[in-house]
């Protein structure tokens, strides 16, 4: 108990057990946006609710939701990789060991400007738009946008056209070349289908955050960060009300889910 | 599974094509199999618990169209219930190998396939999902280190009750 937040009140006896437990629930609150807080010595409560409270298994998504994620440039280094590591990882990409083929959910990209030297290293994935011109072209509606903004490859459908990976301004999108085996039993993937950033959906379904953004937060940075854009009390909706960001080709009109602050 | 209503789903006939085929052949060589002594019916592993998620018989006929529902569920509205899904199917249906471990669709011992085979039909399910449950290091992990955490966190609970109990 000594280990306990100084702001928390648990740790000292009160005479009315009351406040002691409408401070705990406050605590408890202010915990869960914290994802894991030690309790007491040995004792850590990890919060299964990220950036929401986990929606039933049996519920649809929620239409009211955006999901959407916040890089902060200014924090991403050159020499950390922590978010494509964790992609691959969570997913099972890169099974076939071999990057000319291998699928691409998140890569980190170097911008230049030429006129003055500067010069920053970003991570790009699938911008998860609101009027995503991969749905727009996929002849099967494979491709689709979820409910909440998440925007995916139903690979039940998908041909292997590949005009989703054409049409895509991110370069997102990647096709599964060769026979794969051991997927992940949350991930399907196989040959012959185009598969892309799925914002770890099945994390986000659990109430969890996304692989890169935990490992952002853990082994890199702490530049990403995820939440309901339609949201406004959300971290992420409050940033971006309070610091400029900027989406990458905005000029598109395709309104991207990603945000880049100090761009 | 909203109204559970998956049997109202019109989709996915070449699924029912299919079920109806391998029912047809079951019963065609059950009934003359005996007779023949022929090839000897498949003997799909029986999942753990008492009972699958519908009757035998409903789920011989209709088990395809059960999945192509749920995946519509899954994929487009993040419906994740077990029930239904091709994941509690492996799950509970697993067959161990000589190591102990889950044999995967490779096997001709797996749960699947031991019918499909049978019927001769190909199943492409497994060229994208994973044919054995997630490793056991992971998921036999997890929840043991889950619910200590939550033994954990009621005797701590217990413990500050009786605590305060004690000051007053």
């Amino acid at each position: 108990m000594s280990n306990c937040s100084s702001s928390c009140t648990c740790g000292t006896p009160e005479p009315d057990e009351r406040p002691v437990d409408a401070a705990r629930r406050s605590f408890l609150k202010t915990a869960a946006t914290a994802g894991a807080v030690a309790l007491a010595p040995g004792v850590t409560l990890y919060v299964v609710g990220g950036p929401a409270e986990a929606r039933a298994p049996d519920q649809p998504v929620d239409p009211k939701k955006r999901w959407g994620m916040l890089v902060d440039v200014s924090k991403c280094t050159e020499d950390c990789s922590a978010c494509v590591t964790a992609c691959r990882t969570e997913n099972g990409l890169g099974a076939l060991d071999d990057p000319k083929i291998d699928a691409q959910w998140i890569r980190k990209v170097e911008v230049n400007d030429p006129a003055t030297g500067y010069s920053r290293s970003l991570p790009v994935m699938c911008q998860h738009c609101a009027e995503p011109p991969c749905v727009d072209v996929c002849p099967t509606g494979a491709s689709f946008k979820r409910d909440d903004g998440i925007v995916l490859v139903d690979k039940h459908i998908c041909i292997g056209c590949r005009y989703c990976m054409m049409a895509c301004p991110y370069k997102a999108r990647s096709f599964v070349h060769e026979p794969l085996s051991d997927q992940k039993p949350y991930a399907p993937r196989g040959k012959g289908t185009v598969e892309s950033c799925t914002l770890c959906v099945h994390k986000v379904d659990a109430g969890e955050l996304p692989a890169c953004v935990t490992a952002c937060a853990t082994e890199g940075n702490g530049a990403l960060v995820f939440g309901d854009l339609n949201d406004p009390e959300s971290d992420i909706s409050r940033r971006l009300k309070a610091y400029p960001t900027r989406q990458i080709r905005a000029d598109l009109d395709v309104d991207p889910g990603v945000h880049y602050q100090g761009l | 599974m909203s109204g559970g209503g998956w049997y109202r789903v019109k989709r996915g006939l070449p699924a029912l094509v299919v079920a109806l085929a391998t029912v047809a052949v079951l019963v065609a060589a059950g009934a003359t199999g005996a007779r023949a002594g022929g090839v000897p019916l498949p003997e799909p592993a029986k999942g753990a618990g008492s009972a699958c998620v519908a009757d035998t018989a409903f789920m011989r006929r209709y088990h395809m169209q059960m999945l192509v529902h749920q995946r519509r569920d899954t994929v487009h509205e993040g419906i994740r219930t077990k029930q239904f899904s091709l994941k509690g199917c492996i799950d509970c249906h697993q067959v161990k190998g000589e190591d102990g471990a889950p044999v995967k669709v490779s096997d001709g011992r797996h749960f699947c396939r031991s019918c499909h085979d049978y019927a001769a039909v190909s199943i492409d399910c497994f060229e994208c999902h994973a044919s054995v449950p997630e490793e056991a290091d992971q998921s036999a992990a997890a929840p043991d280190a889950e619910n200590e955490a939550v033994a954990a966190l009621g005797a701590y609970v217990h413990e500050r009750k009786t605590g305060e109990g004690a000051v007053k």
